[in-house]
């Protein structure tokens, strides 16, 4: 059974924002909402500055306080692709989740369940790579099996220097950010 | 510099998170004050069958109160959640690392013992029901005539009263994105300051409905059955001066606790010591000092010193005073821990 995951190249990515707009049209994601969004962080003084931007979304945790804070299971982990879903006809709305997750990837939505990014599973079951993923016009960002030793992801995570976001929050982010 | 663009902008995550507004803290600390109650209710029922006087323990006459405070609890709750109609699926499951899945089960069990407890005095409090329905008045017989049947249910009352007022702090205490939160003191706290608004209330109602018979009216007997001590003369003054004395004992406590749960958070990590100074020098500290500790906690603690050493009279304001301190005490907690947030490493 695979755990999908993600590679980010940040020496690659302008934060054109294609990912956001790519994920908002598959997934209709409501206005005024987003799964994805991008990060600049800019960081030093002059004349030496290191900026690095960042396509952020749900780090499909491998211990996931939002799963386990929730009372109705409503957020539960899927067993293809250990990937964390809500389904909706169990959300009731307590929000619990929303305070749980330290990377603000989950909000209302205006329907009234918590919704996020689901690593457009239903793509993925068709083969196809994740909305966000196959519109980069930079190519940074790759989706994957991290279980699976040969995968490109886990390629990239042996040859290049990495990082993930809160990794002290004990969460065990699957979204790795290349440096 | 460190600086962080995002164009991010979710409703009530951004620029912080705000989802939980009065609601929670209100159901908080009704729940606190019903945990108070029942704790409060339980011992009285020991006492009482130790041979105390019957009169001296208003504390029996609040399952109902109780009963009546936990459903305005459970309608804030209910106005807090975004997707209503689905409330019913908390009891398709049990979450087990879940405290709200733990709470809404404990609720079921709460609801139950407060009204069971509630038998104990129902025919003599509120005879307008026993008329009308004769089983209540078997039933309150039957219970009576059991010891060992009143023994439990006290001890029932005790357990799940300090079970509900430990969850209403373990329910924020596990949300591991919030700093302020992640101390197990959190639990205590939320219980000895349920118990002291427990004392407070049922203190207050004993100042402002003197013991007298019960009403036989239909609604003033369902009033009076949630409060009202019975008995032609007002309850021994021993009555209110031991729970002004358990007040006082609980304040002290809750004082206690929250010196550790500071010192918890300015010795653990940096998130958590910046956590802490929201509530100690921030945007909370006027609500945390003022309202929490000076006009909740030690304000009360002096006055009722005093009632004791018989310098002033009983008034209703220390009791007063003990539920707008046991509500800012939530209300602060709540909403400063929402603003507290992980720091990114490169940030310190």
């Amino acid at each position: 059974m695979p755990r999908f995951g993600m590679v980010i190249d940040t020496r690659k990515c302008v934060g054109c924002m294609d990912c956001v707009v790519a994920c908002k049209t598959e997934n209709d994601v409501p206005d005024g909402y987003c799964r994805d969004w991008i990060v600049s962080e800019l960081r030093g003084g002059f004349p030496t500055l290191t900026l690095e931007i960042r396509s952020e979304r749900c780090n499909h945790c491998d211990n996931p306080p939002c799963v386990s804070c929730c009372p109705t299971g409503a957020s539960h982990v899927e067993d293809f692709g250990r990937t964390v879903q809500v389904t909706a006809n169990k959300c009731i709305g307590c929000k619990a989740c929303i305070t749980a997750c330290p990377y603000g990837a989950r909000y209302v939505h205006p329907e009234g369940y918590v919704d996020k990014c689901t690593f457009c599973m239903h793509r993925v079951k068709e083969g196809l790579d994740p909305a966000c993923v196959s519109v980069c016009p930079t190519h940074c960002m790759y989706f994957g099996d991290l279980d699976d030793p040969g995968s490109r992801v886990n390629e990239l995570l042996r040859t290049r220097r990495w990082h993930t976001l809160l990794p002290e929050a004990g969460t065990r982010p699957r979204i790795y950010y290349l440096t | 510099m460190f600086e962080i663009i995002s164009t991010r902008d979710n409703p009530l995550i951004d620029p912080r998170l705000a989802v939980w507004s009065w609601e929670i803290p209100v159901y908080l600390f009704l729940g606190g004050i019903v945990a108070g109650m029942m704790v409060l209710g339980g011992v009285a029922m020991l006492r009482m069958l130790r041979g105390d006087d019957t009169r001296s323990f208003h504390s029996v006459h609040t399952p109902l109160a109780g009963f009546a405070l936990i459903n305005i609890g459970m309608i804030a709750l209910l106005l807090d959640l975004s997707h209503k109609l689905y409330v019913w699926r908390v009891y398709t499951t049990f979450q087990v690392a879940s405290p709200m899945s733990w709470g809404s089960w404990v609720l079921l069990l709460v609801y139950g013992v407060l009204l069971l407890s509630a038998l104990y005095r129902l025919p003599e409090s509120w005879p307008w029901l026993a008329r009308r329905v004769p089983l209540l008045a078997r039933l309150s017989d039957a219970l009576l005539a059991r010891r060992g049947l009143v023994r439990a249910l006290a001890w029932a009352n005790v357990a799940l009263g300090v079970a509900v007022g430990i969850y209403t702090g373990i329910l924020l205490n596990t949300m591991v994105a919030r700093p302020l939160w992640n101390s197990a003191i959190m639990g205590p706290l939320f219980l000895v300051s349920g118990l002291s608004a427990g004392a407070a209330a049922v203190h207050l109602t004993t100042l402002v409905f003197p013991g007298r018979p019960a009403p036989h009216g239909m609604l003033g007997g369902a009033l009076a059955a949630m409060w009202q001590p019975l008995g032609p003369e007002p309850p021994p003054k021993a009555t209110a001066d031991g729970l002004v004395r358990a007040d006082i004992a609980f304040l002290a406590v809750e004082l206690i606790l929250i010196g550790l749960l500071l010192a918890n958070l300015y010795t653990s990590s940096a998130s958590q010591a910046a956590a802490a100074t929201l509530i100690t020098s921030g945007p909370y500290a006027l609500a945390f000092w003022g309202v929490v500790v000076a006009a909740g906690i030690l304000l009360p603690l002096l006055l009722q010193g005093l009632q004791l050493s018989h310098r002033i009279p009983h008034t209703v304001i220390p009791a007063l005073l003990v539920l707008v301190g046991g509500f800012a005490l939530r209300w602060v907690m709540v909403q400063a821990g929402q603003a507290s947030v992980l720091l990114q490493a490169a940030a310190n």
